[in-house]
């Protein structure tokens, strides 16, 4: 009892102390909120099937931001991850008959094989050579899986793959605690030794390696992890859509993940995940206009990246909160003095 | 059989060279990598259907408004979306993948998803080796060889060139010597999306117009580019006729060839690029802090 009362408490410190003073750690926390919560109070099939659909690329956005926002790998195929994962699940449930929970990890299994198969070649490539080059990974595998038909179904591609759960409830709650689950990891995977590792490599791979850290390894590290989380985000689509299909190797596939992240704001995990639970409900809006919806999308693409070049999240963090000029600890933008350190903020 | 995959191979190549010396003229000289680029080749298409069947210009007024349209089009986007936010290498990224999938989308509600065709300038064929070879064929590769001549002309001997071709090289210096870095910027903005509608408009009466025909040569294009070295005409021109070769051979030697003609393409330029992480005639350009 004491100790419920114990931690009771530090939690209710830590809600107080850490989590209230910011009014983005309040969004964060209201999101969490939302999306776990919501199904219980409004269980519309349409918006659920909308919410899992963007849990689903949020993982996949996330996953591009830890390779090409954190480790500055800029990877114009990313739909390779994705599609090695849906066809590599659908492939394993189908033939095989492993059951989603073991399906889908085995699929991003495959991705990570892919993973290491494209950073490779990939080592010895920078920065444009290297966003070009990507480009072309998925467009290859594209090629194969329509030549081999018997495998991969062609055009049509695999259908008929069992469902994540008989109910929708427990779709709907398997993918979006999975996708919590997962993007927190990414974000602590970012803010840990390895992170800084990777951040280093982005900005100067030279001093890196003059550092003595063998940055060949992190960087197929860091293929292997973001191929992982895109391959789990493909499993998941493959079973949540039943189908494993071109569709997901296809060039905007790879195109769309760069729009949701630099839109969101790269080299943040959150960025992107905001990114896409603002974007793809927004493109589902505009389907009241179904024939001008892709334009209008692009369009709010173009404008709001007129005005915030470096993404829209971070753009409207700044506009709320302050960094402390001298203990660099973020503070909501109406306080005049820091809360740890009591500098003058303005 | 082989002529054939000599011909397709010629057209073909020499639409990609095109293509990727527009692409890499305003990657060298504005570092902007322009996914809209082969947006720009479909407008143009358009815009020479348009004026063709709508208005009743004849097929070279057509072809030349096409190709000033698209420039002034390309110039206008460019002051408007992309110079403000050119320091933002990424920004820059996103906004010309949004403009082509807002160019793909204006297109398609003016003209549907419609395949069009627009007709050749001279009809007929001439006969070479038992092997039936349109004028208009003819016509194009010839034009394509023009172009990339005056192109060569250009960059060698003119001011401009020379200021572009500085530019290229290096940027801050370029400045310093007294070149107005962002209006020659805007000069390779215009005579790149120039030349895109100028490939546009030789190859449009050979293919089908629709609004996704941008996909397709934007990818070989960028493979072209980063085969024969970013930032090297003469590596783009070699490159884009492996490539349109490559794809040729696969078309017409395997059964079921035009899914992998792309993948084949591509596998080349990987095995090359391990190789040669450069690319064929390729200088790794330093990068800027």
């Amino acid at each position: 009892m004491n100790l419920l009362r114990y931690h009771l408490r530090k939690l209710f410190l830590i809600l107080k102390n850490e989590v209230f003073v910011l009014p983005s750690r309040i969004v964060v926390l209201l999101f969490f909120l939302t999306v776990l919560l919501l199904p219980l109070l409004y269980d519309d099939p349409y918006m659920m099937r909308i919410l899992i659909l963007a849990s689903i690329f949020a993982i996949f956005a996330a996953s591009w931001d830890l390779l090409s926002g954190f480790t500055g790998q800029i990877n114009f195929g990313h739909a390779l991850f994705f599609g090695v994962g849906a066809y590599g699940t659908a492939i394993l449930n189908l033939r095989a008959g492993f059951p989603p929970w073991a399906s889908i990890p085995a699929g991003a299994l495959v991705a990570v094989l892919a993973g290491l198969l494209v950073g490779l070649p990939c080592l010895r490539l920078r920065g444009t050579y290297l966003a070009l080059t990507t480009l072309a990974f998925p467009i290859i595998l594209m090629g194969f899986v329509f030549s081999v038909p018997e495998l991969t179904g062609g055009e049509l591609g695999l259908s008929g793959l069992s469902r994540l759960a008989r109910s929708r409830i427990a779709n709907y709650y398997i993918v979006v605690i999975t996708m919590l689950v997962l993007v927190t990891v990414m974000w602590k995977i970012t803010d840990s030794h390895m992170g800084i590792i990777f951040h280093a490599i982005r900005e100067d791979e030279l001093a890196v390696k003059a550092a003595g850290i063998n940055t060949t390894k992190y960087k197929l590290i860091a293929f292997s992890l973001s191929g992982f989380f895109a391959g789990l985000a493909g499993g998941l689509y493959a079973h949540f859509m039943r189908i494993a299909g071109p569709s997901t190797l296809e060039i905007s596939m790879s195109f769309q993940v760069v729009i949701w992240s630099v839109f969101g704001g790269m080299v943040t995990i959150w960025g992107p995940v905001g990114a896409v639970f603002i974007l793809f409900p927004l493109l589902e809006f505009f389907r009241i206009w179904p024939e001008l919806r892709q334009l209008m999308f692009a369009i709010v693409v173009m404008i709001v990246l007129l005005y915030m070049p470096g993404g829209l999240l971070p753009w409207l963090r700044s506009k709320i909160e302050n960094e402390c000029p001298r203990c660099k600890i973020r503070n909501i933008a109406t306080r005049k003095v820091c809360r740890v350190c009591a500098a003058d903020l303005h | 059989m082989l002529i054939d995959i000599l011909i397709t191979s010629l057209i073909n190549g020499s639409t990609y060279a095109l293509l990727a010396i527009g692409f890499s003229l305003i990657f060298g000289v504005a570092r902007i990598v322009n996914i809209a680029h082969t947006a720009f080749y479909m407008v143009a298409a358009y815009c020479i259907y348009f004026t063709t069947y709508r208005l009743g210009f004849n097929p070279l007024s057509a072809m030349i408004t096409g190709i000033v349209f698209v420039s002034i089009l390309g110039l206008i986007v460019y002051k408007i979306f992309i110079a403000p936010i050119r320091e933002h290498e990424q920004a820059v990224l996103i906004g010309t993948i949004a403009l082509a999938i807002a160019l793909q989308e204006i297109m398609m509600l003016i003209f549907t998803g419609d395949y069009l065709s627009v007709p050749a300038l001279i009809k007929g064929y001439a006969t070479i080796l038992g092997v039936k070879v349109f004028y208009q064929q003819l016509i194009t590769f010839a034009s394509v060889l023009v172009v990339l001549g005056l192109m060569r002309l250009f960059l060698m001997h003119t001011k401009l060139g020379l200021a572009i071709r500085a530019t290229a090289q290096d940027r801050e210096v370029a400045n310093l010597m007294g070149m107005n870095e962002s209006r020659v910027a805007m000069m390779a903005v215009v005579i790149s999306v120039g030349l895109a509608g100028a490939t546009g408009a030789i190859i449009v009466p050979l293919t089908t117009v629709e609004p996704f025909m941008w996909s397709h040569p934007l990818i070989m294009m960028m493979a072209v580019v980063v085969l024969g070295g970013m930032g090297s005409i003469k590596g783009s021109f070699y490159a884009a006729f492996i490539l349109g070769f490559a794809e040729a051979m696969v078309v017409f030697l395997i059964p079921s060839g035009a899914f992998l003609k792309g993948a084949v393409a591509l596998s080349i330029m990987i095995l090359v690029l391990v190789v040669r992480p450069t690319g064929l005639f390729g200088v790794q350009f330093e990068e800027e802090g």
